[in-house]
């Protein structure tokens, strides 16, 4: 918030230049914009600010500021991107202050999701960092009368004969780094990178360990005062009546804010909003509830709705006759994201313009439906990334962004804080969807795949802003903004058909993409999106397949595999892990499973041991080992440490989550009636090995261990039980049934 | 008035008696340490050590704790000077978004101050009250063994002293 802002002139030219950009790309369209191109495209985000200093700013006294649109989501992005400004820059990594998605600062680089931001902002800021190098290489060249060749960047100076020195800030008089970016940079080599590559310590970590203000959480603004939202019973509940006299009346209580259903309570205190908030609830009446469908039958009833076919791959070739084919069906339920901070956010309204803090993955998206939802103008909106408790994907960020602003609206002057329940954002929050596969597989006699038919069938995996009616508080409000309608996410990244189509080298290939756009539940982008559930299926279904063949399942799949990276990564994950066929005790197993994140970002694969205790079904895991290709890294340890973590993550979902629900709420409300992996439960070890790739694209590492850790874990049930298991999660109680004790 | 003692030093706090420690820490005595994560004592993000024990400070009501000695993470180091597990946890880089990393932190502070040698299935059972959701626990059982041992070697350097429980 201290640095030097641009000229508001030129950053409110850019800004507004990039809201008519974002607003007319459709998501159908990223790939068809670059196809387009006539130009060699730029690299990364450089498309959606094409200024250098939109990037870099270099001040009169050698400060550097490095500009990102992408936030800090626990995912270690604000070091990797100092790493490659400071890599290419020749400046210190301590030097560099970083900014990150702020609507007045910033580029829009739209979401931090997808495992984009490396490949995004990474290469952005990695070639902008270069040009701005040879730009003030250039300079001192003119200004000390030598060819640009004899001159060196080191340690924030260009470096000349007679080791003449000049500090950056000297050389950035005017309106210099104010230019367009080039396609093509003068990168370092591989084998000159000195940052790059290093396992440079998180910057943020010391500030974390020791009581820092490190989230939105922990923003404290002068006169700051606090609120709390009371939310209806169901998704559709409208408030009926409320005498709100006596809670008015409460110590310290500033203001109740009411619009339809819309409801909250703005107080000195924390505590004083959370004693409001709770006599509000009671003195609340509301309308009949939402219906939703049996949890029981929630897959038949997925099934029953309308849905729209996609044919996603279809190919042909000749291939040997079937000698036998496998068919199976995989389901996973709705799943939490389960943030351990709720969310929260802060708003500030001066009565003409409003600033709003928030953890959520776009600010830009956050203002534009912010201000749709106020009926303000864009450029009376501000949004300010802060980080939140780990985010992974559409949680209740946004929405609680959408409550402080309505918040701050009504009581000018006071920043308001807001900050949702445990019970708020475990209901209200968007869920990963229950989808579910269909696989049909043939083997030749020689035990190879010669025709694979895929089927998948899934809810939208984004609901997320801009627009208004992706906010829950303005669904509730007297003039009520209507939901957008779904739609899929188009390939190749996909959405529900996410990772849907097998890497593997098959000659006949048919993948369908059902997808359903109505939502009995709320649901929206869950780490991985449909890939946690299509590779779970393809892989295990893979494993499936290997024991029909009578093979390895690492030879099996070694075997289908012809793309170099991906054999390696397998090859490596097995080695390490010693994977063998040599049989093991009674109850235990070893899994194995791979896949290349989207079928364009990280190579995976994860090897597993779990003991399955016979008596209860309960799965304990043992040794997990996983190998990743992350392309160049940047920062093996934050690649290792988000591998580890999605090893976890996913060994949690896979375990233990599913939402709960009965026709007229939802019963997954805490950590008792939602739980998910405690220390007790951990493997008892995860080891990743980082394959460095010098010279290759950033592929991003943040979701490529979700569905291959499930599949491995899934896998290893199986061997273990000599039960297949399909359903998600394997918890104890049809772990038992399976094993039929 | 009631007389909290937090981190060696005394404060009146005007707060109701009924509020809970979580929010005179972070609304009063502007304290980020403690987190607010569930406020139902199931996560254990908003722990701190009370006289010696790990505490859920988001169910503990102010009114209980006078003349008690409360202990945030803020009591045991700073980013200047990190205390021995701090450290340990920058060392392992034990975090991912770090929320739920200063509970962790208390919690096994209580431990360590309690048994200086855990086995891991002591500081596996003894952590899981807390929650994590980016999955960081490999690193933060990592964290806690490298603070134990630190401490034992420093324990063996340094002339005998009484341990307080």
């Amino acid at each position: 918030m201290n640095a030097p802002l641009v000229t508001p002139s030129r950053r409110d030219f850019l800004a507004g230049a990039l809201v008519v950009s974002f607003s007319l790309r459709s998501l159908s369209s990223f790939a068809a914009e670059e196809q387009q191109s006539p130009k060699p495209p730029l690299p990364g985000s450089l498309k959606n600010a094409l200024m250098l200093d939109a990037w870099i700013r270099v001040d009169a006294d050698g400060t550097v500021t490095v500009f990102t649109g992408k936030c800090e989501i626990g995912q270690g992005i604000r070091t990797a991107l100092i790493q490659v400004a400071a890599e290419e820059l020749e400046v210190e990594a301590r030097a560099i202050h970083l900014v990150t998605a702020d609507t007045v600062r910033t580029a829009n680089e739209g979401f931090t999701s997808g495992s984009n931001s490396m490949k995004d902002s990474g290469a952005a800021i990695r070639n902008a960092a270069a040009q701005v190098r040879e730009i003030l290489i250039g300079i001192a060249a003119e200004r000390i009368g030598v060819a640009a060749d004899q001159l060196h960047a080191q340690s924030g100076a260009i470096v000349g004969p007679g080791n003449r020195r000049i500090g950056y800030g000297e050389l950035v008089a005017g309106e210099v780094l104010h230019a367009a970016a080039q396609p093509a940079s003068r990168l370092k080599t591989p084998e000159a990178l000195r940052v790059i590559g290093q396992s440079m310590p998180r910057v943020d970590i010391p500030g974390k360990v020791t009581g820092g203000v490190s989230y939105v959480q922990d923003l404290r603004l002068p006169n700051m005062v606090h609120a709390r939202i009371v939310r209806p019973p169901s998704y559709e509940a409208r408030l009926q009546s409320l005498d709100p006299s006596a809670i008015e009346k409460l110590p310290g209580v500033l203001k109740i804010v009411r619009d339809g259903s819309f409801l909250g309570v703005i107080a000195e205190r924390e505590f004083q909003a959370i004693t409001a908030a709770h006599a509000l609830a009671a003195a609340a009446k509301w309308d009949s509830a939402t219906k939703l469908p049996d949890e029981k039958n929630i897959f038949g009833f997925i099934e029953s709705l309308p849905g729209q076919d996609y044919i996603i791959a279809d190919k042909h070739a000749p291939s040997g006759a079937a000698a036998q084919t496998l068919e199976a069906v995989y389901r996973r339920p709705y799943q939490l994201h389960g943030s351990i901070g709720p969310s929260c956010a802060v708003a500030s309204f001066d009565g003409d313009a409003l600033t709003v803090w928030s953890h959520a993955q776009g600010m830009f998206p956050l203002r534009k439906a912010i201000a749709e939802m106020l009926h303000f103008a864009e450029d009376k909106v501000r949004c300010i990334h802060m980080e939140g408790a780990g985010c992974y994907g559409h949680n209740g960020a946004d929405d609680a962004g959408a409550d402080a602003a309505l918040l701050a609206r009504a009581l000018p002057g006071r920043p308001v804080r807001v900050q949702w329940t445990r019970e708020q954002e475990h209901q209200w929050e968007p869920y990963g969807p229950a989808m579910l596969s269909r696989a049909r597989a043939s083997l030749d006699a020689s035990g190879n795949i010669v025709d694979w038919q895929y089927d998948v069938r899934s809810n939208t995996h984004s609901t997320r802003p801009p627009g208004a009616g992706q906010l829950l508080a303005a669904r509730h409000l007297e003039q009520p903004f209507k939901p957008d309608a779904p739609k899929p996410i188009p390939q190749p990244e996909g959405g529900g058909d996410r990772n849907s189509i097998p890497l593997y080298a098959v000659p006949n290939v048919r993948v369908v993409h059902h997808f359903v756009p109505d939502m009995p539940l709320r649901v929206s982008a869950h780490r991985s999106l449909g890939a946690y559930l299509n590779v779970f299926s393809i892989e295990s279904f893979m494993d499936e397949l290997a024991t029909a063949a009578n093979a390895d399942p690492v030879e099996f799949r070694l075997r289908h595999m012809q793309e170099s990276r991906a054999r390696k990564v397998i090859s490596t994950a097995a080695e390490r892990f010693g994977w063998s066929s040599t049989p093991l005790p009674r109850g235990r197993g070893r899994g194995f499973a791979f896949a290349q994140y989207k079928n364009l970002g990280a190579y995976c694969a994860v090897a597993i041991e779990a003991e399955v205790e016979h008596e209860s079904g309960r799965v304990r895991l043992g040794r997990a080992v996983a190998a990743v290709d992350s392309g160049q890294a940047v920062n093996p340890d934050g690649i290792a440490n988000q591998i580890q973590g999605g090893v976890v993550q996913s060994a949690s979902w896979t375990l233990y989550e599913s939402v709960r629900f009965e026709p007229t709420r939802i019963l997954s409300q805490d950590w008792s009636t939602y739980p998910i992996l405690r220390f007790g439960n951990v493997p008892e070890s995860v080891d990743v090995h980082v394959i460095d790739a010098p010279g290759q694209p950033f592929l991003g590492t943040g979701e490529a261990a979700q569905g291959p850790a499930a599949a491995a874990i899934a896998n290893a049930v199986a061997h273990a039980t000599g039960m297949r298991i399909r359903d998600l999660p394997l918890n104890a109680a049809r772990v038992k049934a399976a094993i039929g004790v | 008035m009631i007389t909290l003692n937090v981190n060696g030093r005394s404060h009146e706090i005007a707060d109701e008696p009924n509020t809970p420690l979580l929010y005179v820490l972070r609304d009063t005595l502007e304290l980020n340490g403690a987190k607010f994560g569930c406020g139902l004592g199931q996560c254990g993000s908003c722990t701190v050590v009370v006289d010696g024990k790990s505490v859920f400070s988001c169910l503990t009501p102010i009114s209980i704790l006078q003349g008690r000695k409360i202990t945030t993470l803020e009591g045991l180091g700073s980013e200047d000077a990190p205390s021995p597990l701090q450290r340990a946890f920058i060392e392992e880089q034990a975090a991912q978004c770090g929320y739920c990393i200063p509970g962790m932190i208390m919690r096994a502070h209580a431990l360590l101050t309690a048994n200086r040698t855990p086995t891991d299935a002591q500081i596996r059972e003894h952590m899981n009250p807390n929650l994590c959701r980016c999955g960081t626990h490999m690193r933060v059982l990592a964290a806690i063994k490298r603070a134990a041992r630190g401490m034992q070697a420093a324990d063996a350097s340094a002339p005998r002293q009484e341990v307080r429980p």
